[in-house]
């Protein structure tokens, strides 16, 4: 009968509006500040800088090679390497700075470093109020434990700690 | 007393804007204010029913199809032709003519009949048994219109 | 303490002391047309505000979202918000649109639709305007909201805009006289075109309990129908919301209006729904009687609001199932099938009526809207068959 569809389909829209109020996992919505999504194991935003241990400037994994420095594509990461009483390099950076307004998540940076010590974040709530000074992010912004590096990423950090525990274990043979 | 000589004005007013504005968009509308006012003084002589008709018809449909006619024929930029003095010549003859006929009623000295006012319903009985050949014809009239004009815009079938 | 008639009552307080007070009776007459028309605009633009966020949370919970819940309780000072964002944009008006026109526009849009709700019955002596010629009023005051939408379109000086308005102006007067034949059955058998008279006419009970609503007869629902999908067209809704389609042509002929003319366009063509659900409660489902009559005590205007809110209900229902006609569509089906369906109505309702409104006049009525029924939808029928889709390059 000509007709039946129209009310068939306004069937189907009342029941989908009675069914969303007391079957929960027809609204897809994830209402965001109370609930957070669940991101992919290999999701990625800004990098970060990994240490071991408590000691945010000892356990640093960086020895500012820089090579991040010269392979990132924006060239936003500024090192200084620090040098002791007599000029010599140190293996650690005194200035790691990374403009994360230009950052564009590529992970150039963490596919390059040898030591396993720059690796990808998964933060996103990077509003700040002010457009340039606030997104310039120093060494101690960017320092971030071995053990927050294991909740983000679980494999890549086992396999990070693993690859670490076998060099370490090379150059004690050697 | 007063809003009767404000209506007035306005739809005199609006009415030769209607007859003499360049813009033609312009000129069309002010042809719907001028009909909203004659509508108004039906309503100030108590024939609401007429008022009522007014609006819906002559706003409702000719004015719409005036706006449309406008819209659809293709025109040149206004030209500012003078004025066409043969016309103005008509015009005046024509008006000359109404007052003379209105000076020459008895107005004044005739009082005014109170007239009931005609309810709705004892317009439709008229309608339908003094006046049903009039409106028959009527009907008869606007078929033909409604034809004619498919007829004009209706395509051959190849 | 009448509590059907309370607003009626304090009304006359406020007369009673003014013209006690020494007011004249010029000043008492304006006085009470500012009474009603206050009323009329609260009532509606509170109305007007909580459907509009209504209508998103319907929407969304019909799409399997939430609406917005984020501004006051469940959302519902949404509006307060929508409200502050249009005042405070920027009003920009094209520099080669003709100002006056463009300007006109949504005023004159504005008054015609809320001209339009002043002759509806809201309760028991509550209508606002109570002229013998209402309907007539209705329809005649709805005109120059056709004449707004052109000027919307001509004042913005944009092509698309014009098509916006064109095509709004041919759906709007194809549709215009299925919503005039189908409310003429019930002024036809009424004998008035009085809004008073004919829900009085409504106000009776079979046995009790059924209303002699124009709804529940066989041409009456057929008519209540082809009222409610006129006045889906006339107030530009889904599926017929082809001139201002979202997807299609922006926003048609409200295109270049930003900030308070767009609240005022949005404004009317929301008042243009409640009064035409407010004519069809009238006209059709019994105006302000209640549908039993032991539940007579609930007060009349509680009775008009509740059916009223059914049929907006209704509209938001229709806009969340039905996707949107295309214009031919819209204008086979106004000249195919309804114009011939009003037609069938009107003669049923005479036939209702001159067989003694009883029984046989029911048979007789409905048989005769059935049988004209099923030819009139071959008319539509196009035959296209949906089958399954042939791809040529994708396999």
């Amino acid at each position: 009968m000509f007709g039946a569809g129209i009310l068939k389909g306004m069937l189907v829209t009342a029941s989908n509006f009675f069914r969303s109020y007391y079957v929960k996992e027809r609204l897809t919505t994830i209402p965001y500040p109370e609930e957070q999504r669940i991101t992919p194991d290999r999701s990625r935003t800004i990098p970060f800088l990994v240490y071991d241990g408590e000691d945010q400037e000892a356990g640093l994994r960086c020895t500012a090679c820089c090579i991040c420095e010269k392979a990132c594509p924006p060239q936003i990461i500024y090192i200084v390497p620090s040098r002791d009483e007599k000029n010599r390099l140190l293996k650690h950076p005194k200035v790691f700075d990374i403009d994360t307004s230009v950052c564009m998540e590529c992970g150039i940076c963490s596919e390059v470093c040898p030591f396993e010590a720059i690796r990808m974040d998964q933060v996103f709530e990077l509003s700040t109020r002010e457009r340039f000074e606030s997104l310039l992010l120093h060494k101690s912004d960017l320092a971030k434990s071995n053990g927050y590096y294991h909740q983000l990423h679980p494999t890549e950090a086992a396999a990070d700690d693993a690859k670490r525990a076998a060099a370490a274990a090379r150059k004690k043979k050697a | 007393m007063t809003l009767l000589v404000i209506i007035a004005i306005v739809t005199l007013a609006s009415a030769l804007a209607a007859a003499t504005l360049g813009n033609l968009m312009h000129a069309a509308l002010n042809l719907v204010l001028s009909f909203l006012g004659v509508a108004a003084f039906y309503f100030f002589l108590d024939a609401e029913f007429v008022g009522l008709v007014q609006v819906l018809i002559y706003v409702g449909a000719v004015a719409v199809l005036i706006v449309f006619t406008i819209l659809l024929t293709r025109r040149d930029e206004e030209k500012k032709n003078g004025l066409p003095w043969g016309g103005v010549l008509v015009a005046f003859v024509v008006f000359g003519g109404l007052i003379w006929a209105i000076v020459k009623t008895p107005i004044n000295s005739i009082p005014t009949p109170h007239l009931a006012t005609l309810p709705v319903h004892r317009i439709g009985q008229i309608l339908m048994t003094d006046y049903v050949w009039p409106l028959q014809a009527v009907g008869v009239l606007l078929t033909a219109a409604l034809v004619g004009a498919l007829i004009l815009v209706m395509e051959e079938k190849p | 303490m009448d509590l059907d008639q309370i607003f009626v009552i304090a009304k006359q307080q406020v007369l009673a002391w003014l013209t006690g007070a020494g007011a004249s009776v010029g000043v008492v007459q304006v006085i009470s047309s500012l009474i009603n028309i206050a009323a009329v605009l609260a009532v509606f633009l509170t109305l007007f505000a909580l459907i509009s966020v209504i209508e998103r949370k319907v929407l969304a919970r019909i799409q399997n979202r939430y609406g917005p819940n984020r501004v006051g309780p469940f959302g519902l000072l949404q509006p307060v918000a929508d409200g502050i964002k249009m005042l405070i944009k920027e009003d920009i008006v094209p520099r080669r649109a003709d100002a006056i026109v463009h300007f006109i526009a949504p005023v004159v849009m504005c008054a015609a639709a809320t001209l339009t709700l002043c002759v509806i019955p809201y309760g028991r002596n509550m209508t606002p305007v109570a002229i013998d010629g209402g309907v007539l009023l209705f329809f005649a005051a709805g005109a120059p909201a056709e004449l707004a939408v052109f000027m919307a379109g001509w004042g913005s000086n944009n092509k698309y805009s014009m098509l916006g308005a064109m095509r709004a102006i041919a759906q709007m007067v194809s549709y215009e006289l299925p919503l005039l034949l189908a409310a003429l059955p019930v002024v036809m058998i009424t004998g008035s075109l009085s809004p008073d008279e004919i829900v009085a006419a409504q106000g009776h009970y079979s046995f009790g309990t059924v209303p002699h609503w124009f709804a529940v007869t066989p041409w009456g629902a057929v008519a209540f129908l082809l009222f409610f999908i006129a006045g889906l067209v006339e107030s530009n809704r889904t599926p017929f919301d082809l001139p201002e389609g979202e997807s299609e042509i922006v926003a048609g002929h409200m295109m270049e209006y930003s900030g308070f003319k767009y609240a005022l366009f949005f404004m009317a063509e929301y008042f243009g729904m409640f009064a035409v659900s407010g004519l069809g409660v009238t006209l059709f489902l019994g105006g302000w009687n209640s549908p039993v009559s032991w539940l007579e005590w609930i007060p009349s205007y509680i009775w008009f609001f509740l059916k009223l809110s059914v049929l907006l209900l209704l509209f938001l229902w229709i806009r969340g199932t039905l996707p949107r006609l295309r214009m031919d569509q819209v204008m086979s089906f106004a000249w195919k099938f309804m114009l011939p369906m009003a037609f069938v109505c009107i003669v049923a309702a005479a036939v209702w009526h001159y067989a003694g409104r009883g029984l046989i006049g029911w048979v007789w009525s409905l048989a005769i809207v059935v049988v004209a029924y099923l030819p009139l939808t071959k008319l539509l029928w196009t035959g296209k068959q949906f089958a399954v889709r042939q791809y040529r390059f994708a396999e």
